[in-house]
């Protein structure tokens, strides 16, 4: 019944909110504020405009980052899915680079490019670009071969055959690696606001836990999951209406 | 890829890779890339010192607890989830949140919460691997033919009995791939968790290192991790394979 | 077979041969999937590919549709050398090989549109067949939407589209259920009749072969041969209904049984 799958999941909202609620009230640490008390500062934020310009400094490396990423990595993907020798030479780094834990690299890029715009898009890069690559590669990789063979047998050229036939086919979990790409590069975006310059919401967090604001620390938390979440969230809706009917899925994380 | 005939080994394009890392270093280029052969002799000089097997250690042992705890947490959650309806409607949307959710952003509250130590660097771990684990429980519970189930009954097999010998092994291939990708994304959290929180074990090594600007030392202890990283990865796909081999290609 | 078994089928009123394939073989590696096979597929008939898995009816096929590459020998269609793929030749294929994101009447028109053909013509003569396959109507449904069975009438629709002489169907009704299945056989009579066209069927299903085909080319396994060809004459005019009760047939399938009975593993 969809009533009482919403009624859950409302439950569930009030029985975690709730929860944390109580664990301020007695207090479970002192720098830990309350459900309310989060909620009160985080209406102050973005009444005042603070959380707005803050969104505004935040957002920069990540929106650049990932267009960046989408873009490139999409090409590669291809190129590599496409090309064997291209798959042979690239996609070694590309799997090295899903496996290891990329944040080791920050301090490198601060060094190489200092503490601005660049390094942290350079880090949004690193984060989104392995999963967006894997996947579309895959994905070419994995087109069904009856369908290509179809093509053959009903004459389509090579270029015909990967416009209108492998890409199509690989849409979905090209999508699907945009999203994930776009989750990692939210990780990017915030990893490097904590660790190279807080601007934006990074400063909000770091300032409010420096002068005690625990309310406003945990409000600008609270904020950029929200952020992230219904982003994704849209992202998957948009999928499953974009593609409906196909074998949707990821392939790596 | 084959040449000539000889079908080139999966990742051998690394070698290339090595070589012009080489060349490029040879010809110093830039600062930030000494030649790989400079990076490989500080390797084994590092290896040996007292500081990196401290920060090995220290790294080991955050890895392992944070693990450690995001499979025993997970993997009774998932399946408890996959097994009660209500558990899995309160539960899952959270699940989901925290799945896609930027966790990197919490490690600020972990560490007002836990202090700079250890203990939350451990945490960080847990939550960055725990909710694929959770999530991969679930489904492999909820994926078990629902014949074997029936099978079971018809046979009177005990409760205890018919989860040990008959739906742990149905769920676990897919709880084992949950397993592999959590211990990768802990790979992960335990890193970011050093960078941010407090300066110990491979953070403490490349804050120092970039801070000295001891690039070969930077380069060698970050091939140390990603081997590392890279051969545990393998390592579970392997351990996958051989447990599953009996899993439908999912 | 040998010259006077072919002069003397020639003589028999059997209609000029529209494809012949002569000495095909075909390895993969070690294995040997076809060995110098030989088979003549007369003009405006259909003559079925029939045997136990392994046997290489499908290698067969994609050899003469020429997606796949024979080890030696040659197809000859219309008296061409066969190279490739080309437009006297339509593939209908066993899991459909639909666009999934693509309505009905965009996949039909599919083999058109590689052709260069205009949109406008290409898609009335795509309506035209959707009529002709009896999924007037679903012009803009999606295959999600559709049954098996009205998947592979999109898939016959798009080859007779495009309007070939030689008609290749790999075991076409193997993914439909049984009715659907039994239905596509009689239709597929009354098609066979229509379009004078050259079809070559492959199936493993006796009754199936039977039923359909003005020639059987009974194919066996390791190695791939041509055991014998079989004519069914009797009961072809009889109509729809009655042939799974004539005499004739079930001889046949029993004959055909028999022999293939003990390469079943």
């Amino acid at each position: 019944m969809p009533n009482r799958s919403l009624f859950l999941k409302i439950l569930s909202a009030v029985i975690l909110f709730g929860a944390w609620e109580i664990a301020g009230r007695i207090p479970v640490s002192y720098a830990f504020p309350t459900f309310l008390e989060a909620m009160g500062a985080l209406f102050r934020m973005a009444g005042d405009g603070t959380l707005w310009t803050a969104y505004a400094e935040t957002l920069q490396p990540l929106v650049v980052g990932v267009a960046i990423s989408a873009v490139l990595g999409i090409a590669i993907g291809l190129w590599v899915g496409l090309s064997n020798v291209f798959d042979w030479l690239f996609s070694p780094i590309f799997i090295v680079m899903q496996a290891a834990p990329l944040a080791a690299l920050i301090p490198l890029l601060v060094l190489a490019y200092g503490i601005g715009l660049t390094s942290k898009v350079l880090v949004v890069c690193i984060m989104a670009m392995p999963v967006i690559v894997l996947n579309t590669s895959s994905a070419v990789r994995n087109t069904p071969e009856s369908m290509k063979e179809m093509g053959r047998a009903f004459l389509a050229s090579e270029l015909a055959i990967i416009l209108k036939i492998i890409i199509p086919a690989a849409s979905p979990v090209i999508f699907a690696g945009l999203r994930l790409g776009v989750s990692a590069g939210f990780i990017g975006a915030i990893l490097a606001e904590l660790k190279i310059t807080p601007t934006g919401v990074g400063d909000i967090i770091t300032y409010s836990r420096s002068i005690a604001d625990y309310p406003s620390m945990y409000a600008a938390i609270f904020s950029i999951i929200l952020l992230a979440v219904l982003f994704l969230n849209v992202l998957e809706k948009t999928e499953t209406v974009l593609f409906k009917g196909n074998q949707r899925g990821y392939v790596s994380d | 890829m084959t040449v000539f005939g000889y079908r080139l080994p999966g990742m051998s394009s690394l070698i290339v890779w090595g070589l012009l890392w080489e060349i490029v270093g040879q010809m110093g280029l830039t600062f930030f890339i000494p030649p790989l052969s400079e990076v490989i002799a500080t390797l084994f000089a590092v290896i040996g010192t007292a500081a990196f097997q401290k920060a090995l250690a220290e790294t080991a042992y955050a890895f392992s607890a944070g693990v450690f705890f995001a499979i025993t947490i997970g993997i009774p959650v998932g399946i408890l989830m996959g097994k009660n309806r209500l558990l899995d409607e309160l539960l899952l949307p959270w699940v989901n949140v925290f799945l896609s959710a930027p966790l990197t952003a919490l490690v600020p509250v972990l560490m007002v919460l836990f202090g700079f130590g250890m203990k939350s660097i451990v945490i960080t771990t847990t939550l960055f691997g725990i909710w694929i684990i959770i999530l991969n429980a679930r489904a492999g519970v909820k994926q078990i033919n629902r014949s074997l189930v029936e099978m079971a009954h018809s046979f009177g097999a005990s409760p205890w009995n018919a989860f040990t010998k008959i739906y742990l092994w149905a769920a676990l291939p897919e709880i084992l791939g949950g397993v592999r990708i959590g211990i990768i994304r802990a790979v992960k959290g335990v890193i970011i968790g050093q960078l941010l929180i407090s300066i110990v074990g491979f953070g403490a090594l490349f804050e120092l290192y970039s801070a000295n600007f001891l690039m070969a030392h930077f380069w060698a202890v970050l091939i140390v991790l990603f081997a590392l990283a890279f051969t545990i990865a393998e390592f579970l796909a392997y351990l996958e394979r051989r447990v599953a081999y009996y899993a439908a290609k999912r | 077979m040998s010259q006077t078994d072919l002069a003397a089928a020639k003589a028999d009123m059997v209609p000029e041969s529209a494809v012949s394939t002569r000495n095909i073989s075909k390895n993969y590696g070690d294995v040997e999937a076809l060995r110098n096979l030989s088979l003549e597929f007369p003009r405006g008939q259909l003559t079925s590919l029939l045997g136990p898995s392994g046997c290489g009816k499908t290698t067969l096929l994609k050899i003469i549709a020429g997606l796949l590459q024979p080890s030696s020998g040659e197809v000859e269609v219309n008296g061409h050398t066969v190279t490739g793929p080309g437009p006297d030749r339509a593939f209908v294929f066993q899991d459909f090989a639909l666009l999934p994101w693509a309505s009905v009447i965009r996949n039909v028109a599919f083999g058109l549109e590689m052709r260069g053909v205009a949109k406008s013509e290409r898609e009335a003569i795509a309506e035209r067949y959707i009529r002709e396959v009896g999924l007037a109507g679903f012009e803009h449904a999606y295959p999600h939407e559709l049954s098996g069975g009205m998947r592979q009438r999109v898939g016959l629709a798009r080859a007779l589209s495009v309007d070939a002489q030689v008609l290749l169907m790999d075991e076409p009704f193997s993914a439909v259920d049984e009715q659907t299945r039994r239905k596509f056989q009689e239709d597929l009579l009354g098609l066979v009749q229509n379009e004078k066209k050259t079809f070559i069927f492959v199936t493993h299903s006796i009754e199936e072969a039977v039923y359909v085909s003005d020639q059987i080319a009974i194919l066996l396994p390791r190695p791939s041969r041509v055991s014998e060809i079989i004519r069914p004459s009797g009961f072809r005019d009889k109509g729809a209904d009655n042939i799974r009760r004539d005499p004739e047939y079930l001889d046949i399938v029993d004959q055909i049984w028999a022999s293939l009975r003990s390469y079943v593993e």
